[in-house]
């Protein structure tokens, strides 16, 4: 017979995951019936939560907040232990002592994305007006819904400039809608791997991921909570093919090669004979312990959604007509999920705009992904970026 | 200019803030304090330092990956681009000052370039190497080769400067594109401005290169 061996099941409990849903290990801002987050649907959210970390201090003149937005993966917890997971926090590379988002110098905030699952309130949260879980009841929310939500937590912070605002891939989208729909509140901006609208190409490969989860018979059609299962075997099928548009040829090459796991030869089966497949099997099961199906799929049609331009007539330089925010646009020359084209695009309309921008295309292998991993250029630039910006602000140089 | 500097011995003059080309000395003292300046291809960002200490709010385009990324390392305002194509992206009247430091020779179309420049700017400041230079009439007359500088040291094979043009061809561009000179200068092989007022002829054939404050709706 043929070995046949699909993903493994999570290690961690689905009760861990689902915890965190609604009692997650973060601070939580508590928006009641009188402040409902009127999303792009035409439905008023209402009451919702938003869980967020920071790190640092808030200066005297509420001068020094840096808003990070994570990815569509992503969480909160950008530089602290992962709270299910047990890992290092996501952007401990970027964010920490030392490092150029320092907690000595900056107050840095990092919320959950509405729609997300460890602790904002998405379609894993409880349905106040059922006492379930929303399900495929929860409305359909955009990256600028995303972003409303978090002007409302940053109000209730009581700031009203941030220093700057920093994003990647989804974070990016994020960071752009930022500085179209709040521009007077948003002091420098940081876009790394990002684009002004999602590619068709893109999508093509979103859909593939929710068509996945859905055709996972434990999916039942979004109402999993109510069997008391979840649909791990779709949403790692989706991570993995997801997975690969992070990374490249090159980098996959380089570090799986053709080289067998922990074999000389084939086996003459579909097990995981390839390094490469172990490795993917390995993405897709971690994933599925931290991560909600029905999450999953609201994000991803968030990003799917995202056309900055088609908000704005089609011209995407009126998005940033008359903009004062410094920009600083990287991206990655293997990244051909948002490929440097896309960055270049935002830069000619923020040219247009006469805006400020600084713009970077930095040489990897390491595809999408390059901007979560160790890549000292990429470093170099944004502290670069964020101590001129500083100067330019007024903040104190604590490191000269 | 004041009197901290030293003596331009080979290019490079030494002031408060460090050792600048006597070149890009010359272009900021061009350049109204206040202003908004694009320099487009700005290399490692030299000159658009020395312009933000003189409180100039200035922008870059560059078309090298490492030169932009050395900018942006600086804290600079850069931006990887071409001059012949990228250009045409920024609107009328984006900045008060368009500089094309060096450069000019190394863009396909010099003509559109220049007319982009001044559709952009108000000002447009334009230096090149003169190869109406004594040294480098010899070389080819006397020598046959094609001119080799220590500012051009290229040979003509592996050359990114495409355009080569003296400050008599440039004059008559200017001329012919009805672009106005509010002031021209010719610099010596040290960069030193050749000072006196001197007929074209004699710059033509003393400055190594020139450079030249243009506005718009001048010529004949």
């Amino acid at each position: 017979m043929v070995g046949v061996k699909t993903v493994p099941s999570p290690a961690i409990s689905a009760d861990d995951r689902s915890h965190e849903v609604d009692h997650p290990s973060s601070q939580l801002a508590l928006f009641g019936t009188e402040q409902p987050l009127r999303l792009d649907c035409g439905v008023d959210l209402s009451p919702f939560q938003i869980a967020y970390q920071t790190y640092g201090e808030l200066n005297a003149d509420r001068s020094n907040a840096v808003l990070i937005c994570h990815a569509l993966t992503g969480d909160q917890h950008v530089a602290n232990v992962h709270p299910v997971t047990g890992k290092p926090g996501w952007w401990e590379t970027l964010v920490g002592p030392g490092r150029p988002l320092d907690p000595d110098r900056y107050f840095i905030i990092c919320s959950n994305v509405i729609g997300g699952c460890m602790g904002s309130t998405g379609p894993a949260s409880i349905n106040p007006a059922t006492g379930k879980v929303w399900g495929l009841d929860f409305p359909v929310i955009t990256i600028p819904d995303m972003v409303r939500a978090q002007a409302m937590l940053i109000d209730r912070l009581g700031i009203d400039t941030l220093f700057a605002v920093v994003g990647g891939s989804m974070g990016g989208m994020q960071v752009l809608q930022w500085t179209a729909a709040y521009p007077a509140r948003v002091y420098s901006a940081l876009a790394i791997a990002c684009a002004t609208r999602h590619s068709a190409q893109n999508i093509a490969f979103h859909e593939l991921g929710r068509q996945a989860v859905m055709a996972d018979p434990d999916w039942h059609n979004g109402g999993y909570a109510d069997h008391g299962i979840h649909p791990h075997r779709g949403l790692a099928v989706a991570r993995m093919a997801a997975h690969i548009t992070y990374l490249s040829d090159a980098a996959l090459h380089r570090k799986f090669g053709r080289r067998m796991q922990d074999r000389e030869l084939p086996t003459f089966s579909f097990d995981a004979d390839f390094q490469v497949e172990s490795y993917l099997r390995y993405q897709g099961s971690s994933f599925v312990e931290r991560f909600d199906a029905n999450s999953y799929l609201y994000l991803t049609r968030a990003m799917d959604y995202f056309d900055i331009a088609a908000d704005h007539g089609g011209v995407l330089a009126k998005a940033f007509t008359g903009i004062q925010t410094r920009f600083c646009v990287v991206s990655f020359t293997s990244d051909w999920l948002f490929p440097t084209s896309e960055s270049r695009a935002l830069v000619h309309a923020l040219n247009a705009s006469s805006a400020r921008v600084s713009f970077a295309e930095i040489e990897t292998d390491r595809g999408h992904d390059a901007f979560l991993l160790d890549v000292p250029e990429f470093f170099e630039i944004s502290r670069a970026f964020l101590q001129s910006a500083g100067k330019a602000r007024g903040l104190t140089d604590k490191d000269g | 200019m004041s009197a901290q500097e030293v003596l331009p011995f080979n290019g490079i003059v030494t002031t408060q803030s460090g050792n600048i080309r006597a070149d890009h000395l010359l272009v900021a003292e061009m350049v109204k304090p206040g202003s908004k300046v694009l320099d487009v291809g700005c290399g490692e960002g030299d000159l658009l330092q020395l312009l933000e200490t003189r409180g100039i709010d200035g922008r870059g385009i560059e078309l090298s990956r490492e030169g932009v990324n050395r900018c942006v390392a600086k804290g600079l305002a850069v931006v990887q681009g071409d001059a012949d194509t990228d250009l045409v992206n920024y609107p009328d009247d984006a900045f008060d000052y368009v500089i094309l430091s060096q450069t000019l020779q190394a863009t396909r179309q010099p003509k559109v370039v220049l007319e982009n420049l001044l559709r952009i700017g108000r000002r447009a400041i334009v230096s090149f190497p003169n190869f109406g230079f004594w040294r480098m009439r010899l070389q080819l007359l006397i020598g046959g080769h094609m001119p080799r500088t220590e500012n051009l040291p290229a040979s003509w094979y592996d050359t990114a400067n495409i355009h080569f043009c003296t400050i008599k061809d440039f004059v008559e561009l200017c001329d012919e594109i009805h672009v106005k000179m509010e002031r021209a200068e010719a610099l010596d092989l040290y960069g030193r401005p050749l000072r006196l007022r001197l007929p074209w002829w004699v710059w033509n054939l003393f400055g190594e290169q020139g450079v030249f404050l243009l506005s718009r709706g001048g010529g004949k």
